[in-house]
């Protein structure tokens, strides 16, 4: 179902959470909120969840405005971010527990709980307690417990942040498989702009309770919408020019003799070597970045390896015009 | 004691991780564990010497013989024959039967009303309030009647229930009654009024602390799957609570078990208890009676708790 959120406010006493932003998610996609710690990113998902009252704006998901329904009653589940599993029960009756509280049938319960368990591939261990699984196989019984009562839009707080970077990358592409299966919105929250470039038919980048920039990843990544996101999605420098700030990506940026006619001195200060790829730290004086930080180049390893650099060279550095792309603050 | 062994353990195993001789590592090890042990010391002095040894020398004395004035040092079985005089004859309960049922009674009574009092007491404070620093200061509240001795408390009530106390006056100035109503003291009601006033405060600590362990989350997570505040409560924190509701339980069962002290204040001295039996022979000097008594009481006691602990094991749970 869309989900469409209109001047969505929350305000504990004096300090804004979430300040009257908007927002539509089309049904059936993927949407990641993404931004800092602080940013009223997971505050706006308990507010879609239900968890939250509403300040003031509105949640709308479907036809209708959710403003006091329960979380039950508004089609959508929510997977949290410390799974909060029963402990005192087994993953089936864990899985069971929503269709248990709205009266469904022993049998009938068990056997739906044991379908999705086989969804998320946790059928063996049903029997278990939530103690007795690792981390990664909990995050698994979470989410068939989220998905057994059907729901229309499955909401997931920073759902790998407790996994390891391996298992992390893992849950991630079954997260993707699944919602593809099931066909119904995922809104993730998470911290991790590589998460939500993997995820995401929608980036909402968010800052201080606002928007910055709700698109596809593509375009959030090519066209930066600000110079806050240009820098939280990384890859980027951004450079303040004297009529105007631009982002360059870093990959794009040129040195040596290809850089151009507008191209500037800069030295070395770092080399990174990345296997497929070298991360050049450099430094220019005529280029004035914010506070002053080293400005990064990505060259192939090849294009390195052709002519290599060292910290304390000094090289041309530069941009096709093209490249430039300008930002609004 | 082997509590505190089994946590001094880790300590060699990390020193073995360290890369040394052999040799000096098992004698750390053995200087470890005899560590442990000391540590472990004082609290096994303090068992033996108020727990076990009295324990030993009651069930030894509960085999001696006794007439008028003498306990006669022996081994007898009939004391224990007197405690159950006529319980297997058929006919009427005998009094031991008799006095164990209404002390049994009295627990139920006593334990039903603490449980819910206190589990309600509990969950308003743990659930409903919402500030830490309020949290502290009701849950001290609750403990303040403990500044005062249980004689004082169970007194206090006499002036309030008796004949011409502040409850019958009462009702009779609003009307309600025309006489003094008399079961009010010295009663049944006057008894597990008393103990209920006693010993709430162990059924609310435990289950307080059960409930503070709660991840909050979980109420959101059960609230998320559709579950009403009343399904919270019982598929919720009702199980999680169960630990502390054992705890509880065991505390206020088995001090209105032994209890003689309640029953013959707010009783009127005319109330049957187990504990009154005991204290009665006491007073006669009948101490191999009085022994064979708090033996039995002891199994029965032991019983019900092991009765407890095969419902919740709380080894497990703790």
């Amino acid at each position: 179902m869309d989900i469409e959120l209109a001047g969505l406010t929350k305000r504990y006493g004096a300090t804004t959470a979430v300040d009257g932003i908007d927002l539509k998610i089309r049904s059936g996609s993927y949407c990641c909120l993404l931004g800092p710690s602080g940013c009223g990113k997971t505050t706006t998902l308990r507010m879609i969840a239900g968890h939250e009252t509403v300040s003031a704006g509105d949640v709308v998901i479907g036809p209708r405005a959710v403003g006091d329904l329960a979380p039950a009653e508004r089609g959508t589940a929510m997977m949290f971010q410390s799974y909060a599993l029963f402990p005192h029960l087994t993953c089936r009756d864990n899985v069971a527990f929503g269709l248990r509280m709205r009266g469904v049938a022993k049998a009938e319960r068990h056997r739906r709980a044991e379908a999705m368990l086989r969804l998320v591939q946790m059928e063996a261990l049903a029997e278990r307690l939530p103690a007795q699984l690792s981390g990664g196989q909990q995050q698994r019984v979470a989410l068939a417990r989220a998905l057994v009562t059907s729901p229309k839009v499955l909401l997931l707080d920073e759902p790998l942040s407790a996994l390891d970077p391996f298992l992390r990358v893992r849950m991630r592409t079954e997260l993707k498989r699944l919602q593809g299966e099931l066909g119904i919105t995922f809104v993730h929250v998470t911290h991790s702009q590589e998460e939500a470039m993997a995820l995401s038919d929608l980036v909402v980048v968010m800052n201080a309770g606002r928007i910055e920039q709700a698109a596809d990843p593509r375009t959030v990544f090519e066209r930066p919408a600000t110079a806050f996101v240009a820098r939280f999605i990384g890859g980027h420098n951004v450079i303040t020019l004297p009529d105007r700030r631009v982002a360059v990506r870093a990959d794009r940026m040129l040195l040596g003799p290809e850089a151009g006619p507008e191209a500037v001195a800069a030295q070395v200060v770092a080399v990174e070597y990345q296997g497929s790829a070298v991360h050049l730290g450099l430094t220019a004086p005529d280029l004035v970045t914010d506070a002053g930080t080293p400005l990064t180049a990505i060259l192939s390893d090849r294009a390195f390896a052709a002519r290599p650099l060292r910290p304390g060279d000094t090289v041309r550095l530069g941009w096709q015009p093209g490249e430039a792309h300008r930002l609004d603050a | 004691m082997s509590l505190a062994s089994e946590r001094a353990m880790p300590v060699p195993a990390a020193a073995a991780a360290r890369p040394a001789a052999a040799p000096g590592l098992a004698a750390q090890a053995r200087r470890q564990r005899r560590l442990a042990y000391w540590q472990a010391a004082p609290l096994a002095l303090v068992f033996l010497a108020f727990f076990a040894v009295p324990l030993a020398l009651t069930l030894m004395v509960s085999f001696w013989e006794y007439n008028e004035y003498e306990i006669i040092p022996s081994f007898t079985l009939q004391n224990y024959a007197d405690v159950f005089e006529g319980c297997f004859s058929g006919g009427d309960l005998c009094t031991t039967f008799r006095t164990y049922l209404s002390t049994l009674k009295f627990c139920l009574l006593a334990w039903a009303f603490t449980l819910g009092i206190g589990f309600t007491v509990a969950y308003f404070v743990a659930f409903h309030v919402r500030s830490s620093a309020m949290q502290t200061v009701l849950f001290l509240l609750c403990t303040i009647p403990f500044w005062t001795s249980n004689v004082i408390r169970m007194i206090a009530w006499i002036p309030l229930l008796g004949r011409n106390g502040l409850v019958n006056d009462g009702l009779m100035a609003l009307g309600l009654t025309r006489a003094p109503i008399d079961g009010l003291l010295y009663s049944d009601f006057a008894v597990v009024l008393a103990f209920v006033h006693l010993n709430t405060v162990f059924m609310i600590v435990p289950i307080f602390n059960s409930m503070m362990r709660i991840d909050r989350s979980l109420l959101e997570a059960a609230r998320d799957a559709g579950a009403s505040d009343w399904q919270t409560l019982w598929t919720v924190i009702v199980p999680l609570c169960k630990p502390g509701i054992a705890i509880g339980s065991i505390f206020v069962l088995t001090l209105v078990m032994g209890d003689f002290v309640t029953v013959g204040v707010m009783g009127g001295q005319q109330i049957a208890s187990v504990g009154k039996v005991i204290q009665v022979q006491m007073s006669y000097l009948q101490f191999p009676a009085a022994a064979a008594n708090a033996v039995v009481l002891l199994g029965a006691v032991t019983l019900v708790i092991a009765g407890l602990t095969r419902l919740i094991d709380l080894r497990r749970e703790l």
